[in-house]
């Protein structure tokens, strides 16, 4: 049972500030992705929460028990590094068994813990063999063995498939995910793989400039953006915008089109996903500039107003450069957003 | 150098390259062992058989050059004296030198770079000009003619060595190994010695025997700082001067082969890397 709090922390690095004052609980068992670019402050954060750096300000608490004055090896965690860590100069068996060797448990039970985990990750054929003898996707699978073997309330992972090939990252996604849900564990997780996020989280949390911006469920944060910023980071391509002013009653007009939206005078943005137009008699008029087929679909990127705009439509299209097309959005996926705070205006 | 420009060309230039590389290893072994091998068959070979020409080549196994060097008086205690004073000077530099190492690699501090150019820089005055006003410091402080005031002179010879090896030892481990040990129920303490040292143990040694090696071979400093306990080469440059051949040979043989005993002995450290050569 580990419920994560983090009670307004905050990072600074001499003049630099890493994070501004987070607040985020995680519930037990939850698997928590901490999403953002590089440099957004997410690594930072989950350092702190193992005990590898220290906050400045606030506080971390880790099932109830304040842990943020805590060495690592006090919190009741286990980490999993962006470059795995496998200690090379021992076997993969006592790489596995290292932490538990530390808690002077008995041999057998040692044995019989590094087997179920080395089972569970599939390396039970490589228990003899040195770091060195192993291939990246085999150390990755060393490295979370060696932390699901600790047992942990809480299990930490720093960008952990980053360094494998695109399609030993999909596997191993589905894979650890699986593990995971068994293990009963409390996890986060830090990427800044969108597909990662999407696929593994409970929930995400979107980092920005040591912000969190958002922290919901995956499909929370691709339909209903909290942010600009979270509309055009989540989704491939990213979401659609255009300027949009006011007509009175909650009517807007977008590149000479009238949508609904809030009552309210001051300008907006609207924002519609590529996937949710479709070619229609009346709508936005757009010129199409690139066509790519996708083989599922077809990406075509066009221009309305001079703002690049993007759709995704049937593969049975026939569209080419320069034509002109009219696109209708989905009544209700229309977004909005005020250009002021960049926060949704919903 | 031959131009080679056609392809069809390119198998003669890849065993011509072959023959240059076999040439070239050849050489280098001889250049090594070859001198080694003439300093081994003319110790064991009768004083007689020294002088003589044309030499053989398989050694006689005569022990009498070997067996009156023994016998020599002073011999042995100079030979206890050279492996005190090595030893010393291996512990020492590497007691002083490692804690250095790990420093440069793993902190900031200013004047760091200009730390590491000072190390570089004691290597920097000859042996013979400090060697004055070391001895009348020496006989001032009550250190001359001791192992321990040789010592700390070797030390400072190889403490550069010592402190740029452990420099780069320290810098090939990924700090976060010990912060993964940190996770897994280390102190800092315990993530040093189950994780890092287990891990420069190898260069550790490599430059611990690299130490050994200085103070073994050192003769100047040696030959200046001490009368009465000389060691091996300070005593072998007093004695063997005027000494027959076959005796200059016995001293040059004892001379080496304690060093290549003891990089016999640790060539496992010195050339394995993890995981590749562990045998």
């Amino acid at each position: 049972m580990a419920v994560i709090e983090i009670k307004n922390v905050a990072k600074t690095f001499g003049a630099y500030t890493a994070l501004h004052d987070i607040n985020l609980t995680i519930a037990d068992q939850e698997f928590m992705v901490l999403l953002g670019a590089s440099g957004c402050g997410k690594t930072t954060l989950l350092r702190i929460i193992a005990g590898l750096e220290t906050a400045s300000t606030g506080e971390v608490w880790i099932g109830g028990r304040r842990v943020d004055h805590l060495a690592p090896k006090d919190r009741g965690i286990a980490m999993v590094f962006q470059n795995y860590a496998v200690f090379p100069h021992l076997t993969v068996f006592e790489n596995i068994g290292f932490g538990l060797r530390m808690q002077k448990l008995p041999n057998d039970e040692v044995r019989r813990r590094v087997e179920r985990t080395a089972g569970l990750m599939q390396i039970d054929q490589l228990l003899k063999r040195y770091s060195g003898e192993l291939s990246g996707g085999q150390r990755q699978r060393v490295a979370v063995a060696r932390a699901l073997a600790m047992e942990p309330d809480v299990i930490l992972m720093d960008e952990p498939l980053s360094n494998l090939d695109a399609l030993l990252r999909m596997e191993m996604r589905a894979e650890l995910k699986g593990v995971l849900a068994e293990s009963n564990t409390t996890a986060i997780y830090v990427t800044h793989d969108q597909v990662e996020a999407m696929s593994m989280a409970d929930r995400i949390s979107v980092m920005h400039k040591g912000e969190i911006v958002q922290a919901a469920t995956p499909l929370e944060v691709y339909r209903n953006p909290a942010a600009e910023f979270v509309a055009g980071f989540i989704g491939n391509p990213p979401m659609n915008f255009l300027p949009a002013t006011s007509q009175g009653g909650g009517k807007w007009a977008v590149a000479g089109e009238l949508f609904d939206g809030p009552d309210r005078s001051a300008p907006l943005k609207f924002a519609i996903r590529p996937e949710d137009l479709r070619p229609a008699e009346q709508g936005l008029t757009a010129t199409a500039k690139v066509i790519e087929p996708l083989g599922a679909h077809l990406l075509v990127t066009c221009e309305i107003d001079g703002e690049i705009f993007r759709a995704i439509l049937d593969s049975d299209m026939t569209v080419r450069p320069g034509d002109r097309i009219t696109l209708a959005p989905q009544p209700d996926r229309i977004r909005w957003f005020d250009p002021e705070t960049t926060l949704s205006a919903v | 150098m031959t131009d080679v420009t056609a392809d069809a060309v390119a198998p003669d230039a890849r065993r011509a390259g072959r023959i240059v590389y076999g040439a070239t290893v050849v050489f280098l072994c001889a250049w090594v062992l070859v001198p080694l091998y003439f300093l081994l068959i003319n110790t064991l070979s009768s004083p007689q058989a020294v002088n003589a020409f044309p030499k053989s080549f398989i050694p006689a196994f005569d022990l009498g050059s070997l067996t009156f060097f023994a016998n020599f008086s002073g011999m042995l205690n100079a030979l206890k004296n050279s492996v005190i004073v090595a030893a010393m000077t291996m512990v020492m530099s590497i007691v002083i030198g490692a804690p250095a190492g790990y420093a440069l690699s793993r902190f900031d501090f200013r004047g760091k770079e200009l730390f590491r150019l000072l190390i570089l820089l004691t290597r920097a005055f000859p042996l013979p000009l400090l060697a004055l006003p070391l001895a009348v410091l020496f006989i001032r402080t009550g250190l001359d003619d001791t192992a321990f005031g040789l010592a700390l002179v070797h030390t400072t010879l190889a403490i550069p060595f010592a402190v740029l090896i452990t420099y780069s030892l320290f810098s090939g481990i990924p700090i976060e190994l010990e912060e993964a040990a940190w996770t897994l129920g280390c102190t800092r303490l315990t993530a040093f010695t189950k994780v890092v040292l287990p891990l420069i143990l190898p260069g550790i040694t490599a430059s611990a025997i690299f130490a050994f090696v200085i103070s073994w071979n050192e003769v100047f400093a040696a030959a200046v700082l001490t009368i009465e306990n000389r060691t091996l080469t300070a005593f072998l440059l007093q004695t063997l001067g005027e000494a027959p051949l076959h005796l200059k040979f016995a001293g040059g043989f004892i001379l080496v082969v304690p060093a290549l005993i003891f990089i016999f002995a640790v060539r496992k450290y010195l050339f394995a890397m993890w995981g590749i050569a562990n045998r």
